[in-house]
């Protein structure tokens, strides 16, 4: 290897390094080295991609039994680790079948239009200081319009199957992804609007330099974002487009084998998409103070977006399921107003940063407590205002007895 | 548009684009209509790439596939009579001498325009170029195009409202 006899070591800790001194090597012509070299980064993200939804699919499993204090996948293979495996080879394996009165064309091509985008968000990803497929301008509107595509693919899903509540269900998943999608947009929009940037590298490298992380100066929009994500990738508590024990799985109900295996394996991928945004936007990326000079960057990048994901599976251990109402008003009334306000708070900080020309190690601690203390403040308050108080105050009995204003015991109690 | 990856790329895209569109007026199913009209979004917003207009590619592929296509989705489907095949209704003669017009129009204009080329290079960053302009020599029409669009969101609410409702009382 070139990079270790010029003794630049070092290089070796960006994979990309290496891949590109090899291609160089080879002397080919621009336009077949552009393409070689896409190909070879394509390939890896999504062989990366596939061993981390194998092992995620384990570990969520034992990790949710873990807390439901049940034992979890244990007998295929050593702790149960082949489990995935072979739900993957009973998927491939299992009869493909299609409703009749289904419009064959689109029922075959839903679950591929869905799985393109949720792998498509990674071409975007920095996943270390040159490790990234396109670097765009635009990469935080990218990553915004491909989620987007997932709408009308779930659409196409539900209508193709011609089952009226695979269509129902999928008109509901559609009216919470849209009413979630510009929660998800205003949340990145102030973190856009305090970097200054859509590119994601410069987003990252941004982070590098002041030495924080966005998440200490935007906390709101961080959980924002999370939450539209649990959306967007259905699961709990926001799963109620496909509630396995309530609705029987939504819009894919007609789904089976590997065609249900690609929606499940798309929202997968989707939930280490929006960890992968989160953790580049929110969390300094491949950037860890410094230590990204010892620790390869892509090493650091994956145990932060690991670390993001498993909020999602803690979440499904721990939390009841919202129904559509309680979600719709959330994301209407609740949520809505205070990104608004939030991204106007933001602007405002940015512009008086400006102005006053105040050195970074004041500016930013100020910013970050007074973005704190507003989120805090301003989730209680609205939360008051809109009535949900503490508990006390009101429906805390059920509304018959509140109706009647006593409860009236019959038969042997009441004497 | 000299190297011949644009090229071939222009081309691809271009094929896509207008057979989809086709596609659109030519297929009977409704639904599959609004999928063509999908991939023809996605061919133009490839179109943009090609001119390196990365910023109105990708806001192509934000408003109109996830936004536009389900408000026709939606149109479509919340629409109890309305019938879920492409017909040949009576409109056929007139929406087919509208879009001769049209096309003729375009044909003409493009023809006749003198396309002045530019030497310069394309813009690094579209998206800062566009903003700039958005809020700085066209900020009227930017706030008028917003304020439009609020109208436009007050008056739906209007629409839908039922006649003499009242606040909700819980």
């Amino acid at each position: 290897m070139a990079i270790l006899l010029r003794g630049e070591w070092y290089d070796l800790r960006d994979l990309a390094n290496p891949v590109r001194e090899l291609l160089d090597g080879l002397g080919l012509p621009g336009d077949v080295d552009y393409v070689l070299w896409s190909l070879i980064a394509s390939l890896a993200i999504l062989t990366w991609l596939v061993l981390s939804v194998l092992a995620f699919i384990w570990i969520e499993r034992r990790v949710v039994a873990l807390m439901q204090n049940r034992k979890g996948p244990n007998r295929v293979g050593p702790a149960g680790l082949l489990q995935p495996v072979a739900d993957a080879i009973k998927l491939l394996l299992k009869e493909a079948i299609t409703t009749r009165g289904a419009d064959r064309l689109l029922f075959w091509l839903a679950p591929i239009i869905i799985f393109i985008p949720t792998i498509v968000v990674f071409a975007v990803i920095p996943f270390g200081e040159s490790m990234v497929l396109a670097d765009l301008n635009v990469g935080v509107l990218f990553l915004i319009a491909v989620a987007g595509i997932m709408t009308p693919s779930v659409f196409i899903a539900g209508w193709s199957s011609n089952n009226k509540y695979a269509l129902l269900a999928a008109m509901r998943a559609i009216a919470m992804l849209i009413s979630y999608e510009i929660i998800q947009v205003l949340a990145l929009l102030a973190a856009v609007i305090f970097i200054g940037s859509m590119n994601l590298q410069a987003i990252v490298s941004w982070q590098d330099e002041y030495n924080t992380w966005l998440v200490f100066i935007l906390p709101l929009p961080l959980v924002a974002y999370i939450i539209a994500g649990a959306v967007e990738i259905n699961r709990s508590p926001m799963d109620i487009s496909e509630a396995e024990s309530e609705l029987a799985a939504g819009y894919h109900t007609e789904y089976g084998g590997i065609k249900f295996g690609f929606f499940y394996q798309a929202e997968y991928l989707a939930g280490f998409a929006i960890a992968a945004s989160a953790v580049t936007l929110f969390f300094g990326g491949w950037t860890l103070w410094g230590l990204e000079e010892w620790i390869p960057g892509w090493i650091i990048f994956l145990g932060k977006l690991y670390g993001v994901f498993f909020v999602y599976i803690w979440s499904r251990g721990t939390l009841p399921r919202l129904r559509i109402d309680q979600l719709m008003t959330f994301a209407w009334k609740f949520m809505l107003p205070l990104m608004i306000l939030n991204v106007l708070l933001v602007a405002a900080e940015v512009l008086i940063w400006d102005e006053t020309g105040a050195s970074r190690n004041v500016a930013l601690p100020a910013i970050g407590a007074i973005n704190a203390t507003l989120a805090v403040a301003l989730v209680v308050a609205w939360a008051r205002f809109l009535g949900h108080g503490s508990g006390r105050q009101r429906g805390y009995r059920a509304t018959l007895t509140r109706e009647v204003g006593k409860i009236y015991y019959t038969g042997a109690e009441a004497s | 548009m000299e190297d011949t990856g644009t090229v071939v790329a222009f081309w691809i895209l271009a094929v896509i684009t207008v057979g989809a569109a086709v596609g659109v007026a030519a297929v009977r199913n409704l639904i599959h209509s609004v999928a063509l009209l999908i991939v023809t979004f996605g061919g133009l917003a490839g179109l943009y790439i090609t001119l390196s207009a990365d910023f109105i590619a990708v806001v192509q592929v934000l408003i109109y596939i996830g936004a536009i296509a389900i408000l026709i989705i939606f149109a479509i489907v919340l629409t109890p009579r309305a019938g879920r095949l492409n017909q040949e209704g009576f409109m056929l003669l007139p929406a087919l001498a509208l879009a001769v017009l049209v096309a003729g129009t375009m044909i003409f204009v493009s023809f006749d325009t003198n396309w002045a080329i530019s030497d310069r290079e394309g813009f690094d960053d579209t998206a800062t170029a566009i903003g700039d302009l958005l809020l700085d020599r066209y900020a009227l029409p930017f706030e008028i195009a917003s304020v439009l669009l609020l109208t436009a969101i007050v008056g739906a609410i209007l629409l839908v409202r039922p006649e003499g409702a009242e606040e909700e009382t819980e």
